[in-house]
C-alpha cells in the first residue's frame, strides 16, 4: 500500500519534470491563435507544422542547424583523435615530465572557460588576420575553442580506458609483426571505443549548447551563426514569436535527447570507467 | 625500446594536444591577466590611443565600485540557492528512487534525462514561455494573468534558479542513487538486526558512507552554479533592467563587450578564476579523502 503511494508520488514528480519538454513540443505544433491565447490549454485539436515552417524559412533555421552540426562533429572528430594519442602517451610511456603534465591537465579543467572570453576574442581576431577561416565570424573559431575546452577532460577520461588494455596484447601484436602504427589504430583504438563514446558525447553537447562563445565570436556574419543564437532572432521585446521559438527549441533539443538516450548506458559505464581508472 | 626512444614517441603523440592546450588555454590565461593590468578600451583596440599600464588600477576601480560588491553578493547568494535546491531535490528523488519498483524508477530517470539533456538556451526559452505574463500556462493555472515574473528582481532570480535546479538535479540524483545502491546490503541488515530504526540507519549508517559522494557532487554543483551565464543572459535579457539581475559572469561580459571596458572585464574574469580555484582546492582535497588517486 505504501509503496503504491510512493510510486504515485514518483510518477507525479516525473510528470512535473517532463512538463516543460512536453509543453515545448506541444506549443511547436499548436496553431498561432492557440499559442497567443490568454487561456492556454495543455492539448491541441488542430496540430500544424506552421511554426516549423516559419522557423525554417524566416530565420533560415536549417542553415544554423547545419552550422551547429558541422562545428560539433568536427570538434568530436578532432578531440577523439588528439585525446586518444595523448592518453596513449600518458599511460603507455614513462618519461620525466609525465606527472607534471597530468597535474597540469587536472588543474586546467578547473579554469572557468567563461572567464577567457576577452583574451580568446582578441586571439581569434589576430588569428583571423592570417587565417580567416579560424578567425572571428567564422565557424573555425568555434571549433578551436571547443576543441581546447573538451580536450583536458577527454584525455583524463581516456587514460583509464587505455590503461585497462593489457600490455601483453601489445607484445603479442608486436610478435605477430604488427607495426606500432597498426597496433595503435587497429587494436588499441577499437578496444577503447566505450571511452570514446563517453568523451564524444560530452564534447558534442559542449559544442552544441554553447551560447557565450558563439555570441562573442560570430558578431556580424549572420550566415555563420549557430542554433543557440538563431533562437534569439524570434525573441523581440513584447512580441515574441513563441510558436517559432518553441519549434526552434524542439529542433535544437531533439538531437541531444536522441544522442543521450542512445548512449546513456555506455555513458554511465564510461564515466564509471574513468572514476575507476 | 630505449628510454630516450620512449620519450620521443610519447612526445610525438602528445604534440597535437600540447599545441592546442598551450595556444588556446595556457596563452589566453596569461593574456587574461595581462589585459587586466591595462586600460584597454575601444580606442586602444582600434589603435587610436596608446596602451597605458595601470598595474592594479582596474582591480582598485573594481573593489571601489559599489556595483561590483552587489554583483558578487548576488552571485554567491544565487549559487547558494541553486546548490542547496539542486542537492535537496536530487537527494530526495534519489532516496525515493530506491523505494519504488523498476518501472516507476525508469519513468523518473527518463524524465530527468530529458531535463538534463535540454540545451541551456532552449531550456531557458521554454521556461520563459511557461511563465510568460500573458500566454504562460503557469499564470493561467495560478489565475494571475498579466503578472510578470521577470520584472521584479527577486521573482526573476527565483525563476532562473528554478530553471537551473531543473536541469542540474538529474546529475545529483543519478550519482547519489548509484552511491546508495553501492552500499552493501549486509551493512544495512546488521543495523536492522541491532535494532536501529529506519531514521537511525539513514543518519548513522547511510549518510556517513555517502559523505564522500555528497561532498563531490556539492563542490561540482558549486563550480557549475557559480558560473551560470546562459540562463541569466537569456531569461533576464542580459542581466535584468538596469543590470539588477547580474552575476559575475554576465557582468564581465557586459563590461567587456557592451561597455568596451576590456581591461575591467578581464579583471572580473581573474577574480572569478581565483575564487573558483580556491573552491577547486577544496574539491581536490575532497577527492583525495574519498580515496581517488592521481
Amino acid at each position: 500500500m505504501r509503496r503504491w503511494l510512493t510510486e504515485a508520488l514518483v510518477l507525479v514528480i516525473a510528470a512535473v519534470v517532463a512538463f516543460p519538454l512536453f509543453w515545448m513540443v506541444l506549443s511547436a505544433f499548436k496553431p498561432e491563435d492557440e499559442i497567443i491565447s490568454v487561456d492556454p490549454v495543455p492539448w491541441t485539436t488542430r496540430p500544424t507544422l506552421d511554426s516549423f515552417t516559419r522557423a525554417l524559412t524566416v530565420a533560415n533555421f536549417g542553415r544554423y542547424f547545419l552550422n551547429s552540426v558541422i562545428v560539433a562533429l568536427i570538434v568530436v572528430g578532432l578531440s577523439i583523435l588528439i585525446s586518444f594519442l595523448a592518453a596513449t602517451a600518458l599511460t603507455r610511456f614513462r618519461f620525466r615530465s609525465r606527472t607534471t603534465l597530468l597535474i597540469m591537465l587536472l588543474v586546467v579543467q578547473m579554469v572557468p572557460v567563461e572567464a577567457l572570453t576577452v583574451p580568446l576574442f582578441f586571439l581569434m581576431r589576430s588569428v583571423g588576420d592570417s587565417v580567416p577561416a579560424f578567425g572571428l565570424n567564422h565557424l573555425g573559431s568555434l571549433v578551436l575553442v571547443h576543441l581546447a575546452f573538451s580536450l583536458p577532460f577527454a584525455i583524463w577520461m581516456l587514460r583509464g580506458f587505455v590503461a585497462a588494455v593489457p600490455v601483453e596484447l601489445e607484445e603479442a601484436a608486436t610478435l605477430d609483426g604488427a607495426s606500432r602504427f597498426r597496433f595503435l589504430w587497429q587494436v588499441l583504438f577499437p578496444l577503447v571505443a566505450p571511452g570514446l563514446v563517453a568523451t564524444s558525447v560530452l564534447a558534442f553537447i559542449h559544442a552544441w549548447n554553447d551560447f557565450l562563445f558563439a555570441k562573442t565570436f560570430i558578431i556580424s556574419a549572420v550566415e555563420n551563426q549557430t542554433l543557440p543564437l538563431a533562437l534569439q532572432v524570434f525573441v523581440k521585446p513584447d512580441q515574441n514569436d513563441w510558436g517559432a521559438i518553441m519549434a526552434g527549441s524542439t529542433l535544437m533539443t531533439i538531437p541531444v535527447l536522441i544522442f543521450f538516450l542512445l548512449v546513456q548506458r555506455r555513458l554511465v559505464s564510461g564515466l564509471a570507467g574513468a572514476v575507476k581508472g | 625500446m630505449t628510454a630516450k626512444g620512449q620519450g620521443r614517441t610519447a612526445f610525438a603523440y602528445l604534440t597535437p594536444a600540447l599545441l592546442v592546450l598551450a595556444g588556446l588555454l595556457a596563452y589566453p590565461i596569461y593574456q587574461l591577466v595581462l589585459i587586466s593590468l591595462y586600460d584597454y578600451g575601444q580606442e586602444q583596440v582600434s589603435g587610436g590611443a596608446p596602451l597605458t599600464f595601470l598595474g592594479l588600477g582596474n582591480y582598485q576601480k573594481l573593489l571601489g565600485d559599489q556595483q561590483f560588491w552587489t554583483v558578487l553578493g548576488q552571485t554567491v547568494a544565487f549559487a547558494a540557492v541553486c546548490v542547496v535546491g539542486t542537492l535537496l531535490v536530487g537527494a530526495f528523488l534519489a532516496i525515493l528512487a530506491t523505494r519504488v519498483r523498476a518501472w516507476a524508477r525508469t519513468t523518473l530517470f527518463l524524465a530527468a534525462l530529458g531535463a538534463w539533456s535540454t540545451p541551456a538556451v532552449a531550456g531557458s526559452t521554454i521556461w520563459l514561455f511557461l511563465f510568460d505574463a500573458n500566454f504562460g500556462f503557469v499564470n493561467e493555472v495560478l489565475g494571475i494573468q498579466g503578472f510578470s515574473w521577470t520584472f521584479d528582481k527577486w521573482t526573476a532570480f527565483g525563476l532562473v534558479a528554478a530553471q537551473v535546479i531543473w536541469c542540474s538535479f538529474p546529475f545529483v540524483m543519478v550519482t547519489l542513487y548509484a552511491g546508495i545502491k553501492a552500499i552493501p546490503g549486509e551493512v544495512l541488515e546488521a543495523a536492522a538486526l541491532d535494532g536501529a530504526s529506519a531514521f537511525r540507519t539513514a543518519w548513522s549508517v547511510t549518510l556517513p558512507l555517502l559523505r564522500p559522494i555528497i561532498l563531490v557532487v556539492t563542490i561540482q554543483s558549486i563550480i557549475w552554479d557559480f558560473k551560470v551565464f546562459t540562463q541569466i543572459y537569456v531569461m533576464t535579457n542580459g542581466g535584468g533592467i538596469a543590470g539588477r539581475n547580474l552575476v559575475l559572469n554576465v557582468y564581465a561580459y557586459q563590461q567587456a563587450f557592451a561597455a568596451s571596458e576590456y581591461g575591467l572585464g578581464a579583471a572580473i574574469g581573474v577574480v572569478m578564476t581565483v575564487l573558483l580555484l580556491v573552491i577547486t582546492l577544496f574539491y581536490l582535497r575532497a577527492l583525495r579523502r574519498s580515496g581517488e588517486v592521481l
